[in-house]
């Protein structure tokens, strides 16, 4: 029986110590996101050393300096395309994402449309703080209408995105959206996801106490907590498009998509580099690349929860 | 014969030349987004690269391309794009990512005239101090300038060479003109080429930014545990964030010393009967083929012309126009006056500049004229 000393944590092996104390405000969410992916790297049995960690920018952005994996933290928005390529080269790897709201669906909106809809076999964690933590709270294509933030001092008169269902109709196999409050059913998601084969994603609504929740009657990180466990409502397997968010009003979380695995992008890459593939007639080229098509037919009805995996709801 | 190296002589367009050196150097990445003119680039990797057994992705745009570059490049793949200006000024923020990070990548540029979307199908020479300055912060730039398609196939070649062994992205600045060009190719047998790779980081222990005594640090291997971490962030020895200004003058100091204390091994230039010349024309790329002519226009003049060629343009044979500085000077480029800067710095006096605003090449009588008023 090992002995866990008091100054020891069971995901130690899986962090960078060193590096200790972040950078994350006191009562910040990033830190409990994390914690439940690493657990569910550990309980999948993802080998650290086949991993790889891509951040982007901001606070989110710093989570891939302080995992103990190869990890790159690249520039704004540019997360996705990094590990595209990275993913592309290097099929054998498993490649996570994990990067915040901004940095995902602001500067790097088209590259994760892009990325669903080619279906790279990378897994992406989006933390939708709702504003611009690191650079002291502006706005952010994800904070609610009316909410106060440093460039919308009179209230955002603008539509956030729907985060899970913008990444759902681009044609992504699993999709989830969870709250730091809901941490073990997060849990238990993002071993889905990272089990997956195909673009996974999966959005964590969490607190920004410092930067966001300060200025919309949330000071205390817990308000914010509240807030999620007041008007969250668990229900799988909805239509995506439903998953809308607005203030103080009810919001969807849970899984939305949980597609049948199909040829993921780097599969048919691969594929094209085979002498049997390209010593072939362009008919049979072409009928392997139909037998390998997304079923975007299949998807679309899961999407609009007409799928037999509605049924699992 | 093998499929990477198609060894014979061919008839080649500029880009299509780049795109075989690309390969024949081991490239074996390609993201990269259509832009005129350097499509043809990207139209003969998505053809070749799987052949060989490489991966060709058509990106959302350069900013993407760029990033899949530099992931795909930590990946251990030899990687490539190319690009004109336009896809050039969006790729300016992974440029220097590639930088900062020290990663190994080439980029084509083939040049068009400018500004913005300026003149997608014709001759422009204006991206010369962008490859050199147009990201942020200091860093040492690696350009080449070819003059046919057998220089855009060799000096990709060495592109790749320098790429790898210095560790950062490299720029083949060619232009229109160029990548339209079709002439006669040859490519040489494997023996014949000679191939860089990086170096590799072997100990586990040590950290992936200490350097050598070249400056240059090994790479270290992704997916064998090496537990890397590597940020556009000032970073100290170990890969770490180090936000002061003692790391900052330390590192950034580093990755600017390994290139300008490697400038004699780098720069590339030809001279063309400069020995006795009274006036030294200064030209690259497609400019320096008309020049050529107009030096030889002028010797049959009777007047001691030469010509100054650029190779490498980045980094810049300041010493050796120094010493040709007891000359008179021309300098002759499609922009208005990149190149100009720097060979009156180095020459410490003005220069004849004969420069035009893109969309066709020189004439040689147009340089002959700069040639006789430098001689006034």
């Amino acid at each position: 029986m090992s002995i866990i000393k008091a100054e020891t944590h069971p995901l130690d092996d899986y962090l960078r110590t060193e590096r200790l104390p972040h950078v994350w405000c006191p009562g910040c969410g990033i830190g409990t996101v994390l914690g439940a992916y690493l657990r569910a790297m550990k309980n999948v049995g993802l080998d650290s050393e086949k991993s790889i960690m891509v951040s982007g920018i901001g606070c989110t952005g710093r989570t891939a300096g302080y995992v103990r994996m190869d990890s790159f933290h690249t520039t704004h928005g540019r997360a996705i395309p990094f590990a595209v390529g990275l993913k592309a080269a290097r099929p054998e790897l498993n490649v996570t994402v994990f990067s915040g709201d901004g940095d995902l669906f602001a500067i790097g909106g088209n590259h994760i449309i892009h990325a669903a809809r080619r279906n790279a076999n990378i897994t992406v964690i989006a933390i939708n703080n709702f504003t611009y933590g690191m650079t002291g709270g502006q706005l952010a294509p994800t904070t609610p209408e009316t909410g106060i933030t440093t460039t919308s001092p009179y209230g955002n008169v603008e539509s956030p995105f729907n985060l899970a269902g913008l990444i759902a109709v681009a044609g992504a196999s699993y999709v989830a959206r969870w709250t730091s409050l809901h941490v073990r059913r997060l849990e238990k998601s993002l071993e889905k996801a990272l089990k997956k084969r195909g673009f996974s994603f999966v959005e964590v609504l969490s607190q920004c106490p410092t930067a966001y929740g300060r200025r919309n009657g949330m000071r205390d990180p817990v308000d914010t907590l509240k807030y999620f466990q007041k008007y969250a409502v668990v229900k799988n397997h909805v239509n995506p498009l439903e998953g809308v968010i607005e203030p103080n009003k009810p919001f969807i979380l849970g899984e939305f998509v949980d597609a049948p695995e199909e040829a993921t992008f780097e599969d048919k890459l691969w594929e094209l580099t085979k002498s049997e593939f390209l010593h072939t007639s362009q008919a049979e080229r072409s009928e392997w690349i139909i037998e390998h098509r997304r079923h975007l037919e299949i998807l679309s009805r899961i999407i609009s929860g007409r799928g037999e995996d509605n049924e699992q709801s | 014969m093998s499929k990477d190296i198609l060894v014979g002589d061919h008839f080649l367009s500029g880009d299509v030349a780049a795109a075989e050196g690309a390969i024949a150097a081991g490239c074996r990445f390609f993201a990269g987004y259509p832009i005129t003119p350097s499509s043809e680039v990207a139209e003969r990797m998505a053809r070749r690269l799987p052949e060989v057994g490489g991966i060709f992705i058509q990106m959302e745009d350069e900013l993407g391309s760029m990033a899949a570059l530099l992931g795909a490049s930590w990946g251990g793949k030899k990687a490539m794009t190319a690009t004109s200006g336009p896809g050039f000024s969006l790729m300016m923020e992974n440029y220097g990512l590639g930088m900062m990070t020290e990663t190994p990548a080439v980029i084509v540029d083939v040049q068009r005239g400018g500004p913005s979307t300026g003149l997608p199908t014709l001759l422009g020479q204006g991206d010369v101090m962008q490859a050199r300055w147009g990201s942020h912060g200091p860093y040492q730039a690696i350009a080449l300038t070819p003059e046919s398609p057998q220089e855009c196939f060799n000096l990709t070649i060495r592109a790749f060479n320098l790429a790898e062994k210095y560790r950062q992205p490299v720029v083949v600045l060619m232009d229109e003109s160029l990548g339209h060009l079709f002439e006669r190719v040859t490519i040489p047998p494997r023996e014949e080429i000679e191939i860089t790779d990086r170096k590799i980081l072997k100990d586990k222990n040590r950290d992936i930014y200490e350097a050598d005594e070249d400056l240059i640090p090994p790479m270290p291997p992704v997916g064998e545990g090496f537990g890397i971490h590597v940020t556009g962030l000032t970073h100290d020895e170990r890969g770490y964030p180090s936000i002061n200004a003692e790391t900052q003058e330390r590192m950034i100091r580093r990755i600017n010393d390994k290139i300008s204390k490697h400038a004699p091994e780098i720069i590339d230039y030809e001279e063309f009967m400069t020995d006795d010349a009274d006036v030294i024309v200064v030209a690259y790329g497609i400019t320096a083929r008309s020049a050529r002519r107009a030096v030889i226009m002028a010797r049959e003049k009777g007047i001691k012309a030469g010509l100054f060629r650029f190779k490498v343009i980045w980094p810049f044979p300041s010493e050796r126009l120094e010493e040709l500085s007891d000359r008179e000077f021309v300098v002759a480029e499609v922009n208005n006056g990149q190149a100009l800067v720097e060979v009156e710095r180095a020459i410490r006096k003005r220069a004849i500049f004969v420069g035009k605003m893109g969309g066709e090449p020189h004439r040689p009588e147009e340089i002959l004229k700069g040639i006789e008023e430098a001689l006034k």
